[in-house]
């Protein structure tokens, strides 16, 4: 159905206003990160213009006088063995309630999907001292045994969706063939269920990335910090805020990981569906 | 990938059935593989959930770990703390006005994105950032763009001559601005993932549903509110309880924008009991802020089992 002129004309003005209104904030980081300091900081300049050339020497400072690559390392460091654990206990458990519990799976899945809704602003407090009794205290290890609570129920509840959607026929041949259902599920479920799994990485990563208040209230040394909490901690120094490189750092974090999601947004989307309509 | 199959397949043929049969047994197989899962939500999600409860009716610090029991008193000085008053007041309205914004922000931005066009790809991108983007960096991204002398909105208010330019505008300086400012960040980083959502909601209904309607007279608004809105509530729903939960239990846009200031006029329950229970070092009364939060959770989850039963049945 091709669209009439007003309609395409309408719909680019209120897509542009959008993306104006969500965009604007790092599209004004990317403009500041460029900027020098004398032009930055004098108050009479025209913040839309470079009144002085641009330059990359707070990029620099970002990468070479500040502990941002170390920030990156942790973040990725951490979100690889977090994913691996989300995945070896959210697979199998999101397969038996898909497959194997009956009318219990929809009552297990919501159960998964309430400790969910837990808040970490609620569990930061004993999860400190637990952490602290386990001899984690400060280490990214405290983050990694903890960030799963949030990324394990709530892809448990995304696979679920993706299993069901899967049709019974396809492991009951391959049982018929000799498998067993944990052979099935291997060969069969598995290769079918890749663009859910794909979906389940790019969360849980972006997850780990995101979260602030465990990082703040378990990490106290900067060489252990992931971005999110790093960033701020280390760039802004009691009144004193390196503005171009915050900037910089947020544009430097802001834009892979909105790639990544771009990719998989269809899948997520449909997985959240899946979830939410099958309960 | 096939070798481990291969040898399954002899296990089943020449050995005695017994291990394999064990897990072959649903009955048995289920609770094995929901069991690591389930071991560590109790661990660290149950545990943890009684001990905040636990804390709450103690004296608990950070600094030692001894405490003793101490009933209601927690709750009672967490009660008579105007600042914890002003929390949790902030708390609920900044969660209700961002979320109400984000409602009718989501179906338009879902409408215009359920169409196909040239270069969706990159709109999309566009909007999704402020979801994507982790809080902290975005938070920061605005708390530069409301920087008090370097606004780029106080300049262009200087150059029409709507303030003067001596006098910028303190937009997380004043009471009513910061609380309009950190509304306004909660509604702006919650909104791609409603807009998404509703946009897949929209894409699902089918088109016969709104052409028939169409040629029997319906109008625009007719078939909005008739079709597509009932069609869209469940996954509606699910959008707006995304946002409620990610408003509602939300420290670190508060953290980072504004301190929770000018004074305290932006503290929400999530950053007032990490100030109180990390850095003033009040586990107990960090605990029983926190526990104001169970309320509306408790309806949030409600709300989705009742949802769940009733998809259930159909």
């Amino acid at each position: 159905m091709p669209a009439r002129a007003p309609v395409v004309i309408s719909r680019w003005a209120v897509l542009t206003a959008f993306a104006v209104l969500c965009a604007f904030p790092f599209g004004w980081a990317t403009f500041t990160m460029f900027k020098s300091d004398d032009d930055l900081y004098t108050v009479g300049h025209v913040p839309f213009l470079y009144n002085s050339p641009p330059t990359l020497v707070h990029l620099k400072v970002l990468f070479t006088e500040t502990a941002f690559l170390t920030f990156v390392r942790n973040s990725l460091e951490i979100g690889v063995i977090v994913v691996a654990i989300t995945l070896a206990i959210s697979v199998p458990a999101a397969y038996a309630i898909a497959r194997l519990t009956g009318q219990w799976g929809g009552r297990l899945a919501m159960t998964v999907f309430i400790f969910y809704l837990v808040p970490p602003t609620l569990l930061f407090l004993p999860l400190s001292r637990i952490v602290a009794d386990m001899g984690l205290q400060d280490t990214i290890w405290a983050l990694v045994v903890v960030y799963p609570t949030l990324t394990a129920p709530f892809s448990t509840w995304l696979l679920v969706g993706f299993f069901r959607s899967i049709p019974r026929d396809i492991e009951e041949q391959a049982m018929v063939d000799g498998y067993s259902r944990v052979g099935a599920l291997v060969r069969t479920v598995l290769p079918l269920a890749v663009p859910g799994l794909f979906t389940v990485v790019i969360f849980t990563f972006a997850f780990t990335m995101n979260d602030f208040i465990y990082a703040v209230a378990f990490i106290s040394s900067s060489s252990n910090m992931t971005v999110s909490a790093g960033v701020p901690t280390e760039l802004i120094r009691g009144d004193v805020f390196f503005w171009q490189s915050l900037m910089a750092a947020a544009v430097l974090v802001a834009i892979p990981v909105a790639l990544a999601y771009n990719f998989f947004l269809d899948r997520f989307v449909q997985g959240l569906s899946l979830g939410a309509v099958k309960g | 990938m096939s070798e481990p199959a291969v040898r399954r397949r002899t296990v089943i043929i020449d050995e005695s059935f017994r291990v394999h049969h064990l897990l072959d047994r649903e009955s048995v197989l289920g609770p094995v593989m929901l069991a690591p899962l389930l071991v560590y939500l109790v661990a660290l999600v149950g545990l943890p959930l009684l001990l905040v409860i636990y804390y709450a009716f103690t004296d608990a610090t950070t600094g030692s770990s001894a405490f003793s029991f101490t009933g209601l008193d927690t709750f009672q000085k967490t009660l008579a703390d105007p600042v914890f008053r002003t929390a949790l007041r902030n708390t609920v309205v900044f969660t209700l006005v961002a979320q109400v914004v984000v409602i009718v922000l989501a179906t338009i931005l879902g409408f215009v994105l359920s169409a196909d066009f040239r270069g969706k790809w990159v709109v999309r991108f566009l909007i999704l950032l402020p979801w994507t983007t982790p809080v902290a960096l975005s938070a920061l991204s605005w708390l530069w763009m409301l920087d008090s002398l370097f606004s780029p909105f106080n300049w262009i208010l200087g150059s029409l001559h709507v303030i003067d330019e001596g006098t910028p505008v303190a937009w997380l300086g004043e009471d009513s601005l910061a609380v309009a400012s950190v509304i306004g960040l909660q509604a702006w980083r919650t909104l791609p993932l409603a807009a998404v959502i509703l946009m897949a909601g929209l894409t699902s209904i089918p088109p016969e549903l709104n052409e028939q309607a169409e040629v029997d007279g319906a109008g625009f608004w007719r078939r909005f509110f008739d079709i597509t809105m009932p069609l869209l509530a469940p996954i509606m729903m699910v959008a707006i309880l995304f946002g409620i939960v990610a408003t509602f239990t939300d420290m670190a846009a508060v953290y980072i924008l504004t301190r929770g200031g000018p004074g305290y006029a932006t503290q929400v329950l999530g950053s007032w009991s990490f100030y109180t229970g990390i850095q003033g070092g009040s586990l107990a009364q960090g605990a029983a802020i926190g526990i104001f939060m169970f309320p509306v959770l408790l309806g949030v989850c409600i709300l989705m089992l009742r949802r769940a039963s009733q998809t259930d049945v159909v």
